[in-house]
């Protein structure tokens, strides 16, 4: 490798915004896992619910939604949602694709949380919830207060690889139209393939930088919060 | 110890002073028949032993009494109310009856005084500072005052189970069942929750417990029940019980269980 090859992949954070791009998947990593960690815990809810109707809306939901691919969902809630219904999130035309994006990942990943979880709920003794039951708390308090806060000190490893899927699904944003990090690099691929080899691994250590530091939190998190039994 | 009164200090109106009544309960799983023809009458103040063989259906019958299981046929009543089916009046009912499984069951993420406050705190509306005050006094009743602020796993078996009689305290309930509550400890921790058990007996608390400790049934309960197969054999007083008793069930099992 030459000098001058050197200056030329210098040059191109001259033409392209790298972090920007970058940001945008965060941002969208953000904004969707908060999402999917609500709307899964909703799920993994009713998926333990004594009401029979609940838990099958709840495995319903997860079977139909895992097993699509996320490109076909966000570019239904690009073309389907925005296109054909009209739904919009908001009147600047990127964000909103920005929002549609989000939209996608979070019911695509809420799927993902809702096992996570419920594989969390599986490391809980039953004597737990019977005791809960037995103080006189209903189904909603046993949960709230006894069941998932151990669930969830139990998934947090499993919850770590969602988030760590999440990351790197984020780039599935760009069948959607989001100005991302994968988009961009196809771009600058084809406008500077002298350098090709360069802006490959540029964006495989850019993910690899946002996803080494989540698999290391988890484990140490996971680690710290095991409830004694 | 500080002397706390555990005792309902409301007695509410019951049919001929029935705190507790099963009529003709009957219970399966799947093919399995494990309550047979349940008659079982429990006086307010009142502490009956439940013993019998293993499989003989003793800690269904504590559940049946909560609702933890359903029943097939037949009635509970707690009371003179029979057990409602669902929701809130379900919790209520359960709120006042407590019990205290053989594998204790603290929250075990909570600490000692959380495990004791969350009930009243959570299904009663009482007071968080209420609520704390009260299982202090419930807690150094029953010894592990110092222990407020641990974890059930930092707790001795033993703790622990005093620790889970504390819980099921806290709630003020009628009745309380134990389930076989020494069966998992070490010899040299039973009786520091027996005692504790005597305690609530002398009190005047009304108690259901299974259990095989000779010692515990002779010092405290009015009566016996003897169950096999899913049916009660046989009752009577534990003196009369553990020397005399009448079914060859009964016999069979005692020289099965008493020192030789
Ligand atoms: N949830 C259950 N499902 C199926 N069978 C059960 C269940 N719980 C208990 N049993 C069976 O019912 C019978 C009575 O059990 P149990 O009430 O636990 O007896 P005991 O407490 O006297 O040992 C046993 O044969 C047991 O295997
Ligand atoms: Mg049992």
């Amino acid at each position: 490798m030459d000098g001058d090859y050197l200056e030329r992949y210098r040059s191109l954070f001259d033409q392209f915004d790298v972090v920007a791009a970058f940001w945008v998947n965060i941002q969208l990593t953000l904004a969707a896992g908060l999402i999917a960690l609500v709307l899964g815990t909703a799920l993994a809810v009713m998926r333990i619910s004594p009401a029979p109707s609940l838990r099958w809306a709840g495995s319903t939901y997860v079977t139909l939604v895992r097993n699509t691919p996320l490109t076909v969902i966000i570019v239904f809630c690009v073309l389907g949602l925005w296109g054909q219904l009209g739904i919009t999130f908001s009147d600047d035309f990127n964000r909103n694709f920005f929002w549609l994006a989000v939209l996608g990942l979070a019911v695509y990943h809420a799927a993902f949380v809702c096992e996570a979880l419920r594989s969390g709920v599986n490391t809980v003794p039953v004597g737990q919830a019977e005791a809960a039951r037995a103080i006189g708390l209903g189904f909603v308090a046993s949960a709230r207060l006894v069941i998932l806060p151990q669930a969830f000190r139990g998934a947090v490893a499993p919850l770590g690889n969602v988030l760590i899927a999440l990351v790197k699904n984020s780039t599935v944003a760009a069948a959607g139209s989001v100005a991302e990090a994968s988009g961009l690099m196809a771009e600058m691929i084809e406008f500077r393939p002298d350098v090709i080899l360069a802006i490959f691994f540029t964006f495989a250590f850019g993910f690899v930088l946002l996803v080494v530091p989540i698999g290391l939190a988890t484990t140490s998190l996971s680690r710290r919060w095991t409830v004694a039994r | 110890m500080a002397d706390v009164s555990v005792a309902p200090s409301t007695a509410p109106s019951d049919e001929g002073g029935a705190l507790l009544s099963l009529r003709a309960v009957e219970k399966h799983f799947g093919d399995l028949h494990v309550l047979r023809h349940v008659d079982l009458t429990i006086a307010r103040g009142e502490v009956v032993v439940v013993i019998g063989p293993s499989g003989s259906g003793k800690s269904t019958l504590c559940r049946t009494i909560n609702r933890l299981e359903t029943i097939d046929s037949g009635t509970i009543t707690i009371a003179g109310r029979e057990l409602p089916e669902e929701g809130r009046d379900l919790a209520r009912l359960r709120a006042q009856v407590g019990m205290v499984f053989q594998s204790f069951n603290l929250f075990a993420h909570k600490t000692v005084l959380e495990n004791v406050t969350l009930g009243p705190i959570k299904a009663k509306g009482v007071k968080r500072a209420a609520a704390k005050e009260r299982a202090m006094e419930l807690l150094d009743r029953v010894g592990v005052a110092n222990q407020a602020h641990k974890l059930p796993a930092q707790l001795s078996g033993g703790q622990q189970q005093r620790v889970a009689i504390a819980r099921a305290l806290a709630m003020d309930p009628e009745l309380i069942l134990f389930d076989e509550p020494t069966s998992a400890l070490d010899p040299e921790m039973i009786n520091e929750v027996l005692d504790v058990m005597v305690g609530l007996a002398r009190d005047g608390m009304t108690m259901l417990v299974v259990t095989h400790e000779m010692g515990f049934a002779r010092r405290a309960a009015d009566r016996v029940v003897f169950m096999d197969a899913g049916e009660i054999v046989e009752e009577s007083d534990p003196e009369t019980f553990f020397t005399a008793p009448r079914s060859d069930r009964a016999k069979d099992f005692l020289s099965k269980i008493l020192p030789h």
